[in-house]
């Protein structure tokens, strides 16, 4: 599997909109290297600027339901959806239990909806390393909302950020008082708050908190104000508020260009990522590179050259006009 | 990035005991596996859809209500139809000796009776589809 004719091949029932290939690409996409290249070459003209949703939390906050709940109702405004769900890789066996989906069962019934989940597979920013090329992919086969859900373990979960126009934090009251929300990391990110469980007794005074903290920041007139929603997905109570603010957003940033702006953003942290990853490579594999590492980290493990000259002297190998 | 197995592990139609599914689940991924799970009462179009959207080397059903001769084929015919024949389809559950014959006849790859070893499952997916 993965040969490079099959790609073509996959690529044309792509184009006739066959769910089995694009999946299968995102397959390739996951595995990366040239496959994962060539796939990209041609999706990337075809992408037509999705509209990408990021939502981020900790575990148990119920992002899966709200997901679930929100992809019903944007479905009910015409639009057509990805939805890309990640769940941690083990780093001791490799392997992955993903149960997003348990929670977005009936989304399996609507053609109109492609639900994706992926592994991290060793990325610890929250999201897997293709997720950019999967929601090109997602995009080119005619979604015009990429819904993107992170692991959620915790707050350094902030690559989010990186990949989406709006960002949704999802918090429930057992998240912590307003000292863990003025710590630095998740609350930065936010455009929404979303204060789920608003069925649980502690729920208002929970949102009230968040509230105060974004106060504090301070952020200057004319900036984005993000709002704290209550909801409660079990009971779907909130729903609506949540969509009309990812709304209010979209246009916020549009009407300041900066839809744009951030579009410019985004593509030039993935090439720049893209090169490194490259290059990160590419200078291992070098043997000039190797020789010298091999031969002489011996001198820095007896303490006669410190790792930092060794730098010094691999750098010397390394030009740039 | 190498190439990793995946398994859907689904519960189809009615019956609520998914002790054994995840049992499997949780065997599969501590052998290195990505599996997903969907939770109880699928609909064989739901596995399907599922299954060919996650692009799964194959399907794991479980099933214990007796439902297995109908459940099986349909989502053999349900993947074909969405040109995902790729897509192998095994299970467990149980399945009367009489029924396995049948059952592989139909398409099915394997079938895994009560008291089977988690090590001979894992053994018998690394053998097919790494």
């Amino acid at each position: 599997m993965g040969g490079m004719r099959d790609i073509g091949a996959l690529l044309e029932r792509f184009g006739e909109g066959k769910t089995a290939a694009a999946a299968r690409l995102i397959t390739i996409l996951e595995e990366g290297g040239d496959g994962a290249e060539r796939v990209m070459d041609t999706i990337f003209a075809r992408t037509s600027g999705a509209y990408r949703i990021g939502f981020t939390g900790p575990p148990g906050a119920g992002k899966s339901t709200l997901v679930y709940r929100l992809a019903k109702l944007f479905r009910q405004k015409e639009h057509e959806i990805g939805i890309i769900a990640v769940d941690p890789t083990s780093p001791f066996s490799g392997g992955a239990l993903l149960g997003d989906r348990i929670r977005m069962q009936k989304l399996s019934e609507d053609p109109k909806i492609f639900v994706r989940s992926l592994a991290s597979r060793g990325s610890l920013g929250g999201i897997s390393n293709c997720t950019d090329e999967v929601a090109d992919l997602l995009d080119a086969f005619g979604k015009d909302l990429i819904i993107i859900e992170t692991v959620g373990v915790g707050q350094s979960e902030l690559e989010i950020a990186e990949k989406s126009h709006t960002v949704v934090v999802i918090l429930v009251p057992e998240s912590g008082d307003g000292i863990q929300a003025m710590k630095a990391g998740l609350m930065e990110i936010g455009d929404i708050f979303v204060m789920n469980k608003a069925d649980h007794p502690d729920a208002v005074l929970a949102a009230r908190e968040i509230e105060n903290s974004l106060r504090l920041k301070d952020i200057p007139e004319g900036n984005w104000q993000p709002p704290v929603l209550l909801t409660s997905a079990l009971e779907e109570t909130g729903m609506e508020d949540v969509i009309r603010e990812i709304e209010n957003h979209r246009r916020w940033l549009e009407e300041r260009d900066l839809f744009e702006e951030k579009r410019r953003l985004i593509l030039r942290s993935r090439v720049r990522d893209a090169f490194m990853d490259k290059l990160e490579r590419k200078l291992w594999h070098d043997s000039s590179i190797t020789r010298i590492l091999e031969s002489r980290i011996g001198e820095v493990y007896d303490g006669r050259l410190s790792p930092y000259r060794m730098v010094e002297e691999l750098e010397r190998l390394v030009t740039v006009e | 990035m190498a190439k990793k197995i995946r398994v859907l592990v689904a519960k189809p139609g009615l019956d609520g005991h998914d002790r054994g599914a995840k049992v499997v689940a949780n065997a599969l991924r501590d052998a290195g596996m990505e599996v997903i799970y969907t939770g109880l009462h699928q609909t064989p179009e739901m596995i399907a859809e599922a299954a060919v959207q996650e692009d799964v080397d194959v399907v794991g059903l479980s099933i214990l209500s007796g439902a297995h001769l109908t459940m099986f084929p349909r989502i053999i015919e349900l993947l074909k139809k969405q040109e995902a024949e790729h897509i192998k389809v095994f299970g467990g559950g149980i399945i009367p000796a009489e029924d396995v014959e049948k059952l592989e006849s139909m398409g099915v790859a394997k079938v895994f009776g009560p008291g089977t070893d988690t090590r001979d499952i894992i053994k018998y997916l690394k053998q097919e589809f790494e």
